[in-house]
């Protein structure tokens, strides 16, 4: 509270960016993990909530109405409000700038965050995600690969996860002198098993060869996750970054694997760029979805300059390699990069959702986010800005990550069991703060922090609120959902992902929802088929009663008669749809995305403009006015 | 007949074909004077039959394999002759297929012909004359809709609007049909004074009829007032008539500024603020002819890139401009039915000849205006109406689509430009309307090579002439009508009252993937995506009739 200068602000005017014209006065609330904007216009009860923890930059901004505050938050929303007076707006900046970058982990709004729950339902949502149980269901541990107790204190490697699994042959000595020679002690170690065909695939950093040293241990290692795989004599490592880079490494003393000096490998570069380049990659990319009114080749040369989904497609190309190697060819893979928790993360999870299509489900998602994310050290304080820290250490890898995975909903959208929005509400947790689960760098600050004890999982909040998640066109047993998914990375299958990148800017969406639509669709369809079968089973059961009445009709009991007859009328269709269509198959007054109250974002919800589709445009709406002015101004720029 | 005078090699065995998305295969192919047949070796029931008239361009290589021979002359050829060819068809509809044929006269015989076959200009000679589907007759009635339909059933029109026949022998505006609906104050001998005034004659008509507030759009072409500021006093009052009692009205010039100056100097021009002070007028600059045709081409040959190249892709699409040629259009079109709807005031569209880009302009604005011309009948009914009748010189524009290599005419997308902009309004709103994205694409398809006589002939005068009418089948008539028509209706459509406003954005715009990459394997799982859905919907139907 202490950094609060001034928790009230007056006569502040929220700006359109789209269309100035649908600005908003009201009042400007600063609390301790909010700022609050309320509408003060009568009748309207208009607010828009911003929790401090998605912030990440605040500036002074001079424009037409006067001198502005300018809000970037972490999920593509950006506000600006006008404040009257300079020294008031001043006070809002200092404080906003102080709130939004907390010095400490303790600061965290999940510390803050006490939904109504008690302490054993809590432990209940940190189980509900059990890595255990996740290679249990891979088939592990199993003849050649065991659960290894080396790291159960985190000495052998502080980043990596306690509980690690092995090749059966590595002996502790191996794993020990391996890890020796591994940036950070990150040693080779499972990532995913492919159960039918044994062959794996494996993470690990940078060996530190330098320019010429060797490592017994670690080549011993290698050899035996190579014997982990009975049925390939032959072990592919993937290095994901650019060779340069790696050769770069070299002269620090670390670098890449020798082919001469370890046994049947085989050594491959995928080019992917570090850390820095994708920080400002998709920093050139906001910006040109930051333009107000661009012309579409403003746009096309925006995103191409911005080299951001080149970037995507090496990811997603580096995935293919993999999953190919292990599903077609029956190879073990072991992936690195440089310290093997960024580009490595991205590379083993895309080529786990290709693989198997547990992770194209809800859970499995979350799960495979648990186990090559969390669990394997992806820094997400530092990569995720959640701290007052070093600016270097920033960049969007996670976000690469989902947005491969959403290119591949995209190209297979019978496949997932999850839609956009489960994507977009994980993309807007991993930064809000409010959960838990991605908080630390690693393990063992979760468990310094005891995090479990003292905050709340996003995963069992996601999997409660699983109905509004689900992809309609998912089904278990469609050809698109079953075996491994063979994505084409062809360039022009690459999508611009304007739901994430421009989530608040409502005028650049369809209007209507084909998934809302179907998804009241197969509600509907479903409670049809239920009320369908209990009224066969009332059938059938009367029938067998009718039968039976039947059989006796010769001892004349009248009330048998009179009961048949009365159900077939009851079986008509008006009957069925009086009771049950009540609501006709299209969206009921959609639902935003994600609603204030449960996540504590933002948004301005008044009344018909939330409404999807037609009821947008009817008739006085402030919106269909703006679209079509926007039509306008779009076509004087593009005259 | 002497389509065989352009036939040498009928025949061909052993031929291999290739074409995506399916394995190669093994056949006889054959060339009739309209189609290519190939037919498979062990499965005869596996046929592609390909409309010459659908062939863009051929390119043919052959390997004279007998100098080889003799050279090693223990190479084992078979019974092959010695040489092969390979022929390369790519079609008006972007579909490539190889055809490998043994022999390399065979291969030159069977170029040659597709080649004279495909390009044969004489309308009356083409497939539509001779395609006689079973179980129908001709003698019904040809095309789906009338401007005395039209005009019977648009309520509200006949008070202060007429059917003129003055057009009724062509003899005033050779690429108007014979009816027309004007103004009612406005006599025949003053239409045919302002068709005087207009490029091609083409007066100022009425096409769409604003229900809600009475309102229109009128298209026309420019006025001819040339350097030296020409007038027509009918011209103005005809315009003026169409304000009646209101204030003013919009002219949407589909050029620029500075085009419309220059087309004076060529005779043309546009209506000045000194003789028609009602009207206002807006520039908005709408690609089309060779401009667009480039377009085109540039798009297909960026989709075909093989690079591999995000950077190569991103920077050839934008070049291609075609992103911006839709969002041109759709927002052009946004701005006639802002004016029309919000502004309440009515509209003239025009451009040049009034034959391009005003038809696009007034049949997007119609579409998002106008539910009645969302359902699939309404759709058709719009471009018969605006398109076919209004005479779109389809024969010219379509004669190419995008691989030829032959010199450029006439030929310009600007009916496929306005298929893309329905396109991106059926994304935009995927339940308001009525039918599918396979009739936008199978109208793609016709428009360039069809069984139906729909699209031949640049306008109704050609047709009459030709007697399209009395011996071709209607395209639009068999859509509705067919066994397939489900598979053109949208499952989910939900007719709404309301005009549906497109966004114009960058980021909403997207690539017609579905056209422009129809052939590549992604699209069959986006494919498989839409059947779903209307088996979802075919279940709860059944479910919820019960």
């Amino acid at each position: 509270m202490e950094h609060i200068r001034l928790p009230k602000v007056e006569h502040v005017k929220l700006l359109d960016r789209v269309s100035p014209k649908k600005s908003r006065v009201g009042t400007l609330y600063l609390t301790a993990t909010h700022s609050i904007f309320v509408e003060s216009e009568d009748g309207v009860r208009n607010e828009t909530w911003v929790l401090h923890s998605l912030v990440c930059g605040v500036e002074k901004q001079a424009s037409a109405s006067g001198v502005s505050l300018v809000l970037h938050c972490k999920n593509f929303q950006l506000l600006q409000f006008v404040i009257p007076e300079e020294k008031d707006l001043q006070d809002i900046l200092l404080s906003l700038q102080r709130l939004s970058q907390p010095e400490s982990l303790e600061e965290l709004y999940c510390f803050a965050y006490k939904p109504n729950v008690a302490a054993e339902e809590r432990q209940r949502e940190w189980d509900f995600v059990d890595l255990r149980s996740e290679y249990k269901r891979m088939g592990l541990p199993n003849a050649h690969w065991k659960l290894s107790p080396v790291n159960q204190n985190y000495e052998v490697s502080d980043t990596y996860p306690s509980e690690l699994f092995v090749p059966e042959s590595a002996t502790p000595p191996v794993i020990a002198g391996s890890s020796k020679f591994r940036s950070r002690g990150r040693f080779p170690t499972l990532s995913y098993y492919n159960k039918d065909n044994h062959a794996a695939v494996c993470r690990s950093s940078q060996p530190l060869s330098g320019f010429s040293a060797r490592c017994l241990e670690d080549e011993q290692m290698l050899g035996a996750v190579l014997r982990s795989n009975p049925r390939s004599d032959v072990l592919y490592v993937v290095d994901t970054r650019p060779k340069l880079n790696a050769i770069a490494n070299r002269a620090a003393g670390k670098g890449y694997e020798n082919e001469d000096n370890y046994s049947n490998i085989k050594f491959q570069f995928q080019g992917i760029e570090n850390i820095h380049v994708m920080r400002n990659s998709q920093q050139k990319m906001l910006e040109v979805c930051e333009l107000r009114t661009p012309s579409v080749s403003d746009f096309l040369l925006g995103l191409e300059g911005s080299g951001w989904l080149k970037h995507i497609k090496a990811v997603l190309d580096a995935a293919v390699f993999i999953a190919k190697a292990v599903s077609e060819e029956g190879v073990s893979v072991l992936v690195h990069c440089s310290d093997g928790w960024d580009r490595t993360s991205q590379v083993c999870s895309v080529s786990s959702v290709l693989l198997d299509p547990h992770y194209r489900t809800l859970k499995g998602f979350m799960v495979l986010i648990e186990k090559d994310w969390i669990s394997f050290g992806h820094k997400f304080t530092h990569r995720c800005n959640h701290l007052l820290g070093d600016p270097k250490e920033v960049s969007p890898i996670i976000d690469q990550f989902l947005e491969c995975v959403w290119q591949l909903t995209e190209q297979f959208p019978c496949a997932f069991e999850f839609n956009e929005r489960f994507l977009i509400t994980i993309h807007h947790h991993i930064y809000s703060c409010q959960f838990g689960n991605f908080i630390g760098n690693n393990e063992r600050d979760r468990q310094q922090l005891e995090i479990e004890k003292r905050t709340h999982s996003l995963w069992s909040y996601l999997w409660s609120n699983r109905a509004e998640f689900i992809n309609p066109l998912y089904r278990p047993n469609h050809s698109q959902t079953q075996g491994v998914l063979r994505p084409s990375t062809a360039p022009y299958c690459f999508n611009f992902w304007r739901g994430l990148y421009n989530r608040f800017d409502r005028g650049v969406h369809p209007r209507q929802s084909v998934e809302d639509c179907l998804r009241t669709i197969r509600e509907e369809t479903e409670q049809l088929e239920d009320q369908l079968s209990s009224h066969k089973q009332k059938i059938s059961k009367l029938e067998e009663r009718k039968w039976s009445v039947s059989v006796n009709i010769f001892d004349k009991s009248p009330t048998a008669w009179i009961f048949a007859p009365d159900l077939r009328l009851a079986n008509t269709p008006q009957d069925y749809t009086s009771c049950v269509l009540t609501s006709s198959p299209r969206p009921a007054g959609g639902s935003p995305v994600l609603t204030p109250h449960d996540l504590n974002l933002t948004t301005s919800f008044n009344g018909s403009d939330q409404e999807s589709g037609v009821a947008d445009l009817s008739a006085p709406s402030p919106f269909s006015e703006e679209s079509a002015r926007d039509s306008d101004e779009a076509a004087n720029s593009a005259a | 007949m002497e389509f065989s005078e352009h036939i040498k090699t009928a025949n061909v065995e052993d031929v291999v074909l290739r074409q995506p998305l399916h394995p190669a295969r093994k056949g006889t192919l054959c060339i009739t004077g309209h189609h290519l047949l190939f037919s498979d070796k062990e499965d005869s029931s596996r046929q592609v039959l390909l409309l010459l008239r659908n062939i863009d361009a051929v390119e043919k290589s052959v390997e004279n394999l007998v100098g080889y021979s003799s050279l090693f002359s223990f190479a084992d050829h078979g019974e092959r002759s010695g040489s092969s060819g390979t022929i390369i068809v790519k079609c008006k509809d972007l579909h490539v297929l190889q055809i490998d044929i043994p022999g390399m006269e065979q291969c030159l015989n069977i170029a040659h012909s597709i080649e004279t076959l495909s390009n044969l200009n004489c309308v009356s000679e083409m497939y539509p004359f001779f395609y006689r589907p079973p179980n129908h007759s001709l003698d019904r009635q040809w095309g789906i809709s009338t401007p005395e339909q039209f005009f019977r059933e648009t309520e509200g029109l006949s008070f202060l609007w007429r059917l003129s026949a003055v057009n009724r022998d062509f003899s005033i505006c050779p690429s108007y049909p014979p009816l027309l609906i004007v103004p009612k104050d406005i006599d025949d001998e003053s239409l045919k004074k302002v068709s005087k005034f207009r490029q091609g004659g083409r007066f100022p008509v009425l096409c769409y009829y604003h229900r809600k507030n009475g309102m229109v759009i009128m298209r026309s072409s420019q006025p001819l007032i040339g350097a030296n500021k020409k007038r027509c006093r009918e011209d103005e009052c005809l315009l003026q008539a169409v304000i009646g009692s209101s204030d003013k009205g919009y002219i949407i010039d589909t050029r620029s500024g500075q085009q419309s100056q220059q087309a004076r100097m060529i005779g043309g021009g546009f209506e000045p603020k000194s003789c028609y002070s009602c009207w206002k007028r807006l520039h908005r600059n709408v690609e089309k002819g060779k401009t667009l045709q480039e377009s085109f081409i540039k798009l297909v040959e960026a989709c075909g890139d093989e690079s591999n190249n995000m950077d190569r892709w991103l920077s050839k699409l934008e070049n291609s401009k075609w992103l911006s040629h839709v969002q041109t259009a759709l927002s052009t079109a946004g701005l006639v039915a802002e004016c029309v709807e919000r502004d309440g005031h009515s509209v003239l569209v025009h451009g040049s000849e009034g034959t391009d880009s005003t038809l696009l302009i007034s049949t997007l604005a119609q579409l998002i205006m106008d539910p009645s011309c969302r359902s699939l009948e309404g759709f058709l009914c719009l471009l018969e109406r605006e398109w076919v009748q209004a005479g779109h010189p389809f024969q010219q524009r379509c004669f190419h689509s995008a691989y030829s290599h032959a010199r450029l005419q006439q030929e310009s997308p600007v009916f496929l430009l306005m298929l893309d902009c329905v396109w991106q309004l059926w994304r935009q709103f995927p339940l308001a309307l009525g039918f599918s994205e396979a009739l936008l694409l199978r109208l793609a398809t016709e428009a360039y090579a069809s069984n139906y006589g729909t699209f031949l002939c640049n306008s109704e005068l050609e047709r009459c002439a030709l007697q399209v009418k009395e011996n071709t089948y209607c395209l639009f008539q068999a859509l509705l009508k067919s066994v397939e028509r489900e598979i053109y209706t949208n499952p989910l459509y939900e007719s709404t009252d309301l005009a549906i406003w497109p966004s114009v954005h960058p980021q909403s715009l997207q690539l017609w993937r579905s056209f422009f990459l129809r052939w590549t394997p992604q699209n069959r799982h986006l494919e498989e995506a839409q059947e779903d859905i209307r088996n979802m919907i075919i279940e709860w139907g059944k479910l919820a009739r019960r």
